[in-house]
């Protein structure tokens, strides 16, 4: 090996900041033998470098432009204590059956961030690796917070404990369902379908995550009606429901209006999109703190960078960095319906919304140890694609924390929105009883439910007409971890 | 009407024996029991009245099963229902809850609506049992 192409860091001074062009590992943006500090974030990205590249300089090239390296060697570095703001790559791995894919692990000191601040985390740490020429491809599979970085951020405003309390519901899953057709009902036409589905059993129902203020709906008639609905199916049932009024708008200053607007109304829950960003959702979840509202998250558009394995962000970063921002509920998959999605991949970002200290937990996606250090859990969301007859699967999948949401499999339902519901809620409870009777629900579950639809004719109804509906394709954001793992 | 509260209302009314056994799940989970009722099902009426308190060292069905039928005996009009409360970090919550009687006539729920500003309305939910004293409801007159 020549002597420029070494990866060891130069150490002479006079040699290190020549003007020219060093490999990022010259430069010290690779140390094997760093041993992380507890107060480090960690980060591993799985690398794809172009032909001919070394991994070893691919790792120190991610670690170097996400830290304080540019192509070319400054001496402006000089008037700093350099080393400290460099990121570390210290490990380098072949992705296990993926020849050309390399796990690379990066440290970062906890000086080089900003403290509770999404926007600068991710300016960071996505800024520009993932456009660098010499890597083919790039995604950050994982990151690690130190808990003084945590502790930084005020996390989920309401979070599972109290959002239970305050709607003073325990021991099942929380059941909801989107209103469909997504666009073109009227306000007044909307609220029917929020008043059947929430007489009928559930405990939420959602806008879409494209329903503002189109033509054929204003906001302010979605809420009026909507909350008319809410309110009529309280009284019918003596239960706490809500509709997750969705206040995604194109300033700040109008998605506050509408936040308003709700909380006069007397909603317990709002939602946004996304795709507002992270500040925005730093900010409305301040504004949910301070008036006691739910945080509905509903993840769109994330599908765009952490679907495809080989380059992106995975969800479970993206979970990570919601739970820090602050949101109570975040769509994270259902495994079984419509959408992409793992069962192990997706129990992984469940355990990230739910745990108080997650354990490296590979065949999960899970590289790393985090502690939560106190901060409230994120309640996860299971929608597209799920109908009564999977609730044994679910149930088993997903535990009791989580709100299952049946969107056709409600408003689709052969005797009308409310018999929809009642299937649903029948399905859940019956199976939820089942199981704390001690029954194998993976098993007995399609047993159990013939029982119920036995006395609940909604639900054989729903069953005659679903009950074989399954969504059998690959995945493609599967582990590396165990046998099954394909190549991506 | 029937109120919906609780894990298990969309079911038909529990047997003792079922109860038993979901008693016996809390336990299992190392949750303390307890039995709450009430006479006023407002949704919002967190503070049901407490049957003594949760029963953190009792760890056999048996034992809460008669304190169940203890508080049924002392209150046949009312809303009776058992928690399952978890105590360890975290959570420090109640984890499970269900119904265990309920009164043999529900009346329901008043909805009141206020217009507020524009098209603004408030409501306001009142169970149509309060309109008589504490005690004396669900009682058919009789107290």
């Amino acid at each position: 090996m020549a002597a420029d192409s070494n990866p060891t860091a130069i150490t002479d001074a006079k040699k290190r900041y020549r003007a020219g062009v060093l490999k990022y590992a010259q430069m010290g943006y690779w140390d094997g033998n760093y041993v992380p500090k507890d107060t480090d974030l960690l980060a591993v990205f799985r690398v794809t470098p172009q032909e001919g590249v070394d991994p070893i300089e691919a790792a120190a090239a991610v670690a170097g432009e996400s830290s304080t390296a540019t192509w070319t060697v400054v001496w402006t570095d000089r008037l700093t204590a350099c080393d400290a703001y460099r990121a570390k790559a210290y490990k380098v791995d072949p992705v296990p059956g993926t020849p050309g894919q390399y796990f690379c692990w990066i440290a970062y000191d906890l000086e080089l961030f900003e403290e509770g601040s999404i926007a600068n985390l991710t300016a960071s740490i996505i800024g520009n690796v993932f456009s660098f020429k010499p890597l083919k491809a790039c995604r950050l599979e994982d990151m690690r917070f130190p808990v003084a970085y945590v502790k930084t951020f005020r996390g989920p405003p309401t979070g599972i404990v109290v959002e239970r309390e305050r709607l003073d519901k325990f021991g099942r899953p929380l059941l909801g369902a989107t209103v469909k057709p997504k666009l073109g009902l009227s306000g007044k036409n909307y609220g029917r379908v929020v008043y059947e589905a929430l007489k009928g059993g559930l405990d939420f129902t959602k806008d879409d995550e494209n329903i503002n203020s189109q033509s054929f709906m204003h906001w302010r008639d979605r809420f009026l009606y909507g909350m008319e609905a809410v309110n009529r199916a309280m009284a019918a049932t003596g239960e706490v429901k809500g509709h997750y009024l969705n206040i995604t708008a194109g300033t700040m200053e109008e998605m506050y209006a509408r936040a308003e607007f709700a909380r006069d109304l007397g909603s317990v829950v709002i939602m946004v999109d996304l795709v507002i960003g992270w500040t925005a959702i730093q900010s409305i979840s301040n504004w949910a703190r301070q008036n006691d509202m739910i945080l509905h998250m509903h993840r769109a558009g994330h599908g765009t960078y952490t679907r495809q394995k080989n380059h992106g962000v995975s969800f479970r970063v993206i979970a990570k960095w919601l739970r820090l921002a602050g949101v109570d509920h975040l769509h994270a998959g259902t495994a079984v319906g419509k959408l992409e999605g793992d069962p192990l991949t997706v129990q992984g970002y469940y355990n990230v919304c739910r745990e108080a200290h997650n354990e490296v937990d590979l065949p999960r996606g899970l590289f790393f140890e985090q502690d939560w250090a106190g901060l409230r859990k994120v309640m996860p969301v299971a929608s597209g694609g799920i109908h009564a007859g999977q609730m044994h699967q679910l149930l088993d999948l997903f535990g009791d924390d989580v709100v299952l949401q049946f969107g056709g499999g409600t408003i689709g339902h052969p005797m009308g929105i409310h018999a929809g519901a009642t299937a649903n809620r029948v399905a859940l409870e019956a199976m939820v009883l089942a199981r704390n009777e001690g029954r194998d629900i993976a098993k007995e579950g399609p047993e159990i439910l013939r029982d119920a639809a036995r006395w609940c004719r909604p639900l054989a109804a729903a069953l005659e007409t679903w009950g074989d509906v399954t969504f059998q394709y690959t995945s493609t954001d599967t582990s590396d971890f165990v046998p099954t793992a394909i190549a991506s | 009407m029937r109120v919906t509260q609780g894990a298990f209302s969309f079911l038909p009314d529990l047997t003792d024996e079922q109860i038993a056994r979901q008693v016996a799940y809390c336990l299992d989970k190392g949750w303390a029991v307890s039995v709450e009722f009430t006479d006023d099902i407002h949704p919002r009426n967190t503070y049901w009245e407490m049957w003594g308190q949760p029963m953190f060292d009792l760890r056999d069905p048996a034992g809460v099963m008669v304190e169940i039928r203890a508080c049924r005996d002392a209150n046949p009009n009312a809303y009776i229902r058992v928690n399952g409360f978890d105590s360890s970090r975290f959570w420090e919550a109640v984890r499970h809850s269900f119904i265990v009687q309920r009164p043999k006539y529900e009346p329901g729920f008043a909805l009141e609506r206020t217009k507020g500003k524009g098209r603004t309305t408030h409501y306001q939910i009142r169970p149509y049992a309060t309109e008589r004293p504490e005690g004396e409801r669900y009682t058919n007159g009789k107290r």
